[in-house]
């Protein structure tokens, strides 16, 4: 049976633990706040960037990229998004098994590449010894585009130079708070464009022409995708890393609850032993 | 004077929405005037600036990476960044013109040169547009 004094200590060092995790609780609710509102300040120009390509790519069909054309797949790149730290429940290792899950099905390393976002993915991948592109560590929690531009421009330029001939993106996706879904999204060619919306059946005039548009368009609506993903996935993590904290701190006020229970039992029982030795020794004395 | 809608977003967020009576930048094939009713155009702009000029006054933005998209009765341009004159970092842009200069005279492999020319570009025209404020 543990000593009162142990209990105690136990007790003490759960609340320690308890006001970190609370604490970082805290922190993570204001981070998913601001990484939910540059989401949706992205969202405008994904929409519009979308609306736009769709509409060239899908109204005359002479409109031909090498960026919209399939080819055929010798070697593919994931592009596999993580955080940074871990302390965020199943946020990195659902990524990374669906990385695992995805590379199983190659040959040989010959056929993948990985371009690796975030400290855990970068680990994971020099431990297998993966092929690996890029890898970028150290994104901040609220990127600007300018901070991804290089990596995505990079990502685009592995496949306008044929490096690759397809690439995916996975990452979490963030449905809500409590919510977040590993997506698979196929970056690379561009072959969903059309979604269907002829809402807008606005013929534009292109100054210069299609092509030179496409060429500029292109790369910059493949870039944005890729900043789109960093953010969703940021929300993620800070969603996951708040939900996982808060689950650590229930459990901890749990932990505390019962320990405290079982100090006061034991307390109890050695007052109650105390005063029943006391009447012991007085009745002997009369 | 009529006006038209323009609006300029980026990844970052919306930067402006506003009407104006014309607006002029700078497109791959020269400069462009667009007044309202306008027909539908979609063209690419240079890194440099847009002007958008409503009752005698004129506000200027430095884009990059943009492109324009004109309706009759709005304009949107979408543009990896674009900056209001008082929003632009000169110092940050002063050193990166230096670094882009240093790089442009150290002859190294060609896609360098080109990343350094485009940085140079970014640059001088930031350094441009807040110093005609």
């Amino acid at each position: 049976m543990a000593s009162l004094n142990d209990i105690k200590g136990r007790i003490n060092s759960t609340k320690n633990m308890k006001k970190i995790t609370s604490a970082m609780e805290m922190v993570s609710t204001a981070k998913l706040n601001r990484a939910e509102q540059n989401a949706k300040s992205f969202v405008p120009y994904m929409e519009k960037i979308q609306e736009v390509v769709a509409s060239i790519a899908s109204g005359d069909s002479d409109a031909n990229h090498p960026m919209l054309t399939s080819r055929d797949v010798k070697k593919t790149g994931y592009v596999v998004i993580t955080a940074d730290r871990g302390l965020a429940g199943a946020f990195n290792s659902n990524v990374l098994r669906e990385l695992n899950n995805n590379l199983s099905k190659h040959k040989s390393k010959d056929e993948y590449i990985v371009i690796a976002i975030g400290k855990m993915a970068r680990e994971f991948c020099r431990k297998r010894n993966m092929p690996v592109a890029t890898e970028v560590v150290g994104i901040d929690d609220q990127p600007d585009f300018a901070d991804i531009k290089e990596l995505a421009t990079e990502t685009v330029n592995l496949f306008v130079n044929e490096e690759v001939d397809e690439i995916y993106m996975i990452y979490n996706h963030f449905e809500s708070i409590i919510s977040q879904k590993v997506t698979e999204k196929k970056l690379l060619p561009l072959t969903d464009l059309d979604s269907g919306n002829q809402k807008t059946s606005s013929s534009y005039e292109y100054e210069p022409n299609q092509e030179d548009i496409l060429n500029v368009l292109l790369p910059q609506y493949a870039e944005s995708l890729v900043y789109g993903a960093i953010l969703d996935s940021k929300a993620s993590e800070h969603a996951a890393r708040m939900t996982a904290m808060k689950n650590a701190t229930d459990n901890a006020n749990d932990m505390i609850d019962d320990l405290s229970l079982t100090y006061n039992r034991l307390r109890q029982a050695a007052i109650t032993q105390e005063i029943s030795e006391i009447v012991g020794g007085a009745s002997a004395l009369e | 004077m009529k006006t038209v809608t323009v609006s300029v977003v980026t990844p970052d967020g919306p930067v402006l929405e506003n009407a104006y009576e014309m607006v002029s930048c700078k497109a791959e094939n020269g400069e462009l005037g667009i007044l309202p009713g306008h027909i539908p155009l979609v063209a690419p702009l240079t890194i440099s600036s847009v002007r958008l000029k409503k009752e005698g006054d004129e506000d200027e933005l430095a884009v990059s990476g943009g492109f324009l998209e004109v309706r009759p009765d709005n304009v949107t341009i979408l543009a990896q960044s674009a900056e209001k004159p008082g929003d632009i970092d000169v110092e940050r842009a002063r050193k990166a013109k230096e670094r882009a200069e240093r790089r442009l005279q150290s002859k190294q492999d060609d896609i360098d040169f080109k990343r350094a020319q485009l940085a140079l570009q970014r640059a001088v025209n930031r350094l441009d547009i807040a110093g005609t404020k």
